[in-house]
């Protein structure tokens, strides 16, 4: 498995693991992105006002049931003959690692701001705080450590389902897993699975560090 | 001053919170409001700023009703002071304080400023300027939600349970501090507490309110020991309320201090036997500061620290007559010490003489007023 990630064939090409790395990492941060654009404003505007609680669980608990590899092949059937070019893959590749990162950063973000001390919440509205000034002065301040916490879950989740990209034919790391299988290439499927792996863990200490400079001391005990 | 101009609290199911409240808290006093739990006092201390709206009445300001201020430039301009303190758990303390300076548009390092000298002047060193709330005791997180609410300079203060929290030492110690604070800033305070003892010591003004948010009586700490308005009040303000009532008569003009003989640790019993009137005599250290008596009927060889009876009680010369009673009572000799200010003995007074003070005051102060 070492001699076939070392061997300089697999460093070119149109197979070549650095391109299969940023592949990967090209899909999972778009679906991030849109993920955080959907669950974060979701999420904060739940927590401050309270409304929506149920409607928000419920979402996320149907969400996290949802199989990822029977909707990507749904969804490429349904968009195949809408779009053309590659673009009828990677709508729905994205789609469902959006539908997977969206219920640990919705939910998280309503937990952290739910779970804001209510004193201190008093405090600051009987100071003379405005309701945004509230949640921005705040709320999401001393929230952050739980957001930052759904965001790393949602990473994780979604670098390490990315590998379905490439059984609807796109790139990324599953490349490795799914050509081996198709060639009986075991230590091409385990090169893949272990590059997965360590991409996954890699991310997740870069989230882990960039969370500890910017939390407050005052968060962390 | 503010002012509540029959101001009614109806909630949806038409359970009435506040009924009717028409008080005045004086510019520049600590108006107190005190009852059972469901009473309206809180709620009633809520609608000042508007973190609850009144159903009707109106509460004024120095004369300006406060819906006829903007929401958030009426809240900058009270201090708000709640029972868990309320820090804001990821700045440190002395950011915590400046938020409130920093709302009314004081530049930040101005801000930073303002609050540093603010943790001294309630009683907290310099060194906890950049600690984080968690790091604080409960008292201390009291002192600097204190500070917070003082850094904006405003002009009213309001205060919901500031030291229930906190165990009862703490309380104490915190209570006195605050009297001493409001002393110098003068601020107009309304505070809520369900400690009538709380309500007694600190009030200036004591509104006591009963379930259904009815107000029972507004009077003076005096008074309301004095001349309950009615049962509910009588009840409320306890039992001992006849003792209570001495904690506010003056001692000092109404009575005469003796000269109390002391002796140092170490003296011999027949030297001590001398120098006293009876059996017991008291002990002083070298400041002159009393600090036991002792039984020289059973006393063999000379004082030592382990001699003492620590059971008496110090009366202050700038005391009451709850304070000199409770060290006559309380002192085996029968004799009350009186210390002065720097805690040095002053003398003695006897239970007999601090009865007759009693009856006199109760001649003057109470019989003149009913």
């Amino acid at each position: 498995m070492i001699s076939w990630i070392t061997n300089p064939q697999h460093w070119t090409g149109s197979d070549a693991i650095p391109l299969l790395i940023g592949q990967h990492l090209a899909y999972s941060a778009v679906a991030l992105a849109i993920a955080v654009l959907i669950g974060f404003p979701i999420g904060l505007y739940v927590g401050h006002t309270r409304r929506g609680v149920v409607m928000v669980a419920g979402t996320a608990n149907a969400l996290r049931a949802l199989p990822s590899l029977g909707l990507i092949v749904l969804l490429v059937i349904l968009f195949g003959p809408v779009f053309a070019s590659d673009l009828a893959f990677l709508i729905p590749c994205v789609i469902v690692l959006v539908l997977l990162a969206v219920p640990p950063i919705m939910t998280n973000t309503y937990a952290g701001i739910a779970a804001v001390d209510p004193a201190a919440v008093d405090a600051a509205r009987g100071m003379g705080y405005s309701s945004l000034g509230v949640l921005l002065h705040v709320e999401l301040p001393c929230a952050l450590p739980l957001i930052f916490s759904g965001l790393r879950s949602a990473t994780l989740q979604v670098i390490s389902t990315a590998t379905i990209a490439a059984y609807v034919s796109l790139g990324g790391l599953g490349r490795l897993i799914i050509d081996g299988l198709a060639q009986r290439d075991y230590f091409e499927m385990v090169a893949g699975a272990v590059l997965v792996g360590a991409l996954t863990l890699v991310v997740d200490l870069l989230i882990a560090l960039a969370s500890r400079f910017t939390l407050s001391r005052g968060l962390m005990r | 001053m503010i002012t509540f101009k029959n101001v009614t609290k109806r909630y949806d199911n038409s359970t009435i919170a506040v009924d009717n409240l028409s008080l005045e808290a004086p510019k520049g006093k600590i108006t107190i409001f005190v009852g059972p739990s469901g009473c309206g006092k809180t709620t009633s201390l809520r609608m000042i700023n508007r973190l609850i709206t009144p159903s009707s009445g109106t509460i004024m300001l120095d004369g300006q009703p406060t819906e006829a201020i903007d929401l958030a430039r009426l809240r900058r301009k009270i201090g708000y002071v709640i029972q868990h303190a309320g820090l804001f758990p990821h700045l440190t303390v002395v950011q915590n304080i400046a938020t409130t300076a920093r709302l009314i548009g004081i530049a930040k390092k101005q801000a930073l400023g303002i609050a540093s000298e603010l943790i001294e002047r309630v009683g907290l060193d310099r060194t906890f300027a950049n600690r984080y709330p968690w790091q604080l005791s409960g008292g201390q997180q009291q002192r600097v939600g204190v500070a917070r609410a003082l850094a904006s300079d405003p002009e009213f203060m309001l205060m919901d349970e500031p030291f229930s929290a906190v165990d009862p030492v703490v309380r104490h110690q915190l209570q006195e501090e605050f009297l001493r604070l409001q002393r110098d800033i003068g601020k107009t305070i309304i505070m809520v507490t369900h400690d009538i003892d709380e309500a007694l010591k600190l009030g200036d003004q004591v509104a006591v309110l009963r379930t259904g948010g009815i107000l029972a009586q507004i009077a003076s700490p005096q008074e309301l020991l004095s001349k309950p308005a009615d049962a509910f009040v009588a009840d409320f303000v306890g039992r001992d309320r006849g003792y209570r009532y001495l904690g506010f008569v003056d001692a000092t003009s109404s009575l005469a201090v003796a000269a109390e003989p002391a002796a140092p640790l170490g003296t011999e019993p027949s030297t001590a036997r001398a120098l006293t009137r009876d059996r017991w005599i008291l002990v002083t250290n070298a400041a002159a500061q009393p600090m036991g008596w002792v039984d020289l009927d059973q006393q063999t060889g000379p004082i030592r620290e382990s001699d003492l009876n620590l059971s008496g009680t110090l009366a202050s010369q700038s005391g009451n007559l709850r304070q000199v009673l409770d060290a006559a009572l309380s002192a085996p000799s029968g004799r009350g010490v009186i210390v002065g200010t720097s805690g040095a003995l002053l003398g003695s007074v006897r239970l007999a003489e601090i009865v007759t003070a009693i009856e006199s005051a109760k001649a003057v102060g109470m019989g003149a007023r009913s």
